[in-house]
């Protein structure tokens, strides 16, 4: 990255403080940098999608890339229709993309109803899909790790922290006696496991910040 | 029929995800190819939704001069900046290449506002945890002690402050051991538990039992 007073690096400058100003109260930089933010993630997510999904699943797929002049190195379903006389099974994609518009339709106040169809889809695939998925590598992967020797330390503590704290979570019973028991020392390697996850998650966050600092102090300023 | 096809269109979607992992031979297994490629184009248009919401509100302000409304403007023509250089003005596929316009906005305006965005929650996660780790009870001092002796651990002074243990018992050592046992017991519980739950909502989706995502009558 080139370093000192550039424009790109003066305007990446200036966004930064802009935001990290918020600390000291909210102010009209901060907003600014707000709705720029909001604007362009907007705006790079919109791009990404199209030519990431869009463009290669969707456009390329059915032809409609090489009706506007494009080449993605293959003819599409369409041009194989009207030039072969045969269906190609990618014209099944068009009803990916009638799905995507009806999901457009909610838009429109009136015929927002449409929306429903792939908002049912989507729900139904991702259901179907995470219940085999989340069963088979969650559920079942993390029991498999867990069924282990007591022939260490470390192995008990994995297979006593894991039981303990999946009886804290069973609700069905009134939590006393050895039942009550049990869970009060699954919620003791829950709250271990909170706390090791809280002090990572800070890290992670600090280390960005020190990529501003450093961005601001060393690449900008040139003072480090 | 507002509500009964898209609940058979969930049902059958569901049904066939489940069938082709049980049944990975054709036409479950081309079936399930196809449905993922669709979902990715649903996704699309789904986040283009978003988008075009976005900018709908923001005119929607612009246009009555409500409160704030030069701050949509701001936003409509961050969104407008960035579509029509990633679109047309970067060089079509090789859009992300170094150099174009559309990597040029990705790096000076994107990454610092994102980077810094995300940055900044270290301060409020500091305040949250001067109200959540008040050592009050057992449960919150392990809390505490966890968060402290990993974050210790995972900084030069840990180890600087504990340098006369022999080398395996220093604090990032033990930071590494609360990350590799008690954490991921704890964890492991977790994600079994939200697996369970996972399964028996899906399973109540395609069923047709939950039906929120439908929303109200209309």
């Amino acid at each position: 990255m080139e370093t000192g007073f550039t424009f790109a690096n003066t305007l990446a400058a200036l966004l930064t403080i802009g935001i990290i100003s918020f600390l000291w109260k909210d102010n009209l930089l901060y907003k600014i940098c707000e709705a720029l933010f909001v604007g362009v993630s907007a705006g790079y997510w919109f791009v990404i999608l199209y030519y990431q999904n869009l463009l290669p699943k969707l456009f390329d797929n059915l032809g409609i890339t090489q009706i506007f002049g494009g080449d993605p190195g293959e003819p599409g379903a369409l041009q194989v229709l009207f030039n072969e006389g045969r269906a190609d099974s990618r014209l099944l994609y068009i009803f990916a993309g009638i799905l995507g518009i009806m999901l457009l339709m909610r838009l429109l106040p009136n015929i927002g109803w449409i929306a429903r169809w792939p908002i049912a889809f989507t729900v139904g695939t991702t259901a179907g899909l995470y219940f085999v998925s989340y069963f088979h590598s969650n559920a079942m992967a993390q029991l498999e790790s867990s069924i282990i020797p007591f022939t260490s330390f470390n192995n008990i503590i994995i297979v006593v922290g894991t039981v303990t704290g999946l009886i804290y979570f069973y609700f069905s019973a009134e939590r006393k006696g050895v039942l009550g028991g049990v869970a009060n020392v699954g919620i003791w390697f829950l709250m271990i496991t909170f706390g090791a996850m809280f002090g990572y998650t800070v890290m992670s966050r600090m280390s960005l910040l020190i990529g501003r600092f450093d961005f601001i102090f060393a690449t900008w300023l040139g003072l480090v | 029929m507002r509500r009964e096809i898209p609940l058979i269109l969930t049902a059958f979607v569901g049904f066939t995800y489940i069938l082709q992992f049980f049944i990975p031979h054709a036409p479950f297994n081309q079936l399930d190819r196809m449905l993922n490629e669709w979902i990715q184009v649903i996704a699309a248009f789904a986040i283009w939704l978003g988008a075009l919401n976005l900018m709908k509100v923001s005119l929607n302000k612009v246009s009555r001069q409500s409160e704030n409304w030069p701050f949509a403007l701001i936003t409509i023509f961050g969104f407008l900046l960035t579509v029509i250089v990633g679109l047309f003005l970067s060089g079509g596929r090789g859009y992300q290449s170094p150099g174009t316009g559309f990597d040029y906005i990705y790096r000076n305006i994107y990454a610092p506002l994102s980077s810094t965005m995300f940055a900044t929650l270290a301060f409020y996660v500091g305040s949250a945890s001067y109200r959540a780790f008040r050592a009050r009870t057992k449960e919150a001092t392990m809390l505490l002690l966890a968060a402290f002796f990993v974050m210790l651990g995972r900084v030069p002074i840990g180890d600087y402050i504990t340098a006369f243990l022999p080398k395996g018992y220093r604090l990032s050592d033990f930071a590494t051991w609360i990350m590799n046992y008690p954490q991921t017991a704890g964890y492991r519980a977790i994600m079994i538990g939200i697996a369970l739950g996972i399964v028996s909502m899906s399973l109540r989706i395609i069923l047709g039992i939950e039906r929120s995502h439908l929303g109200g009558e209309e």
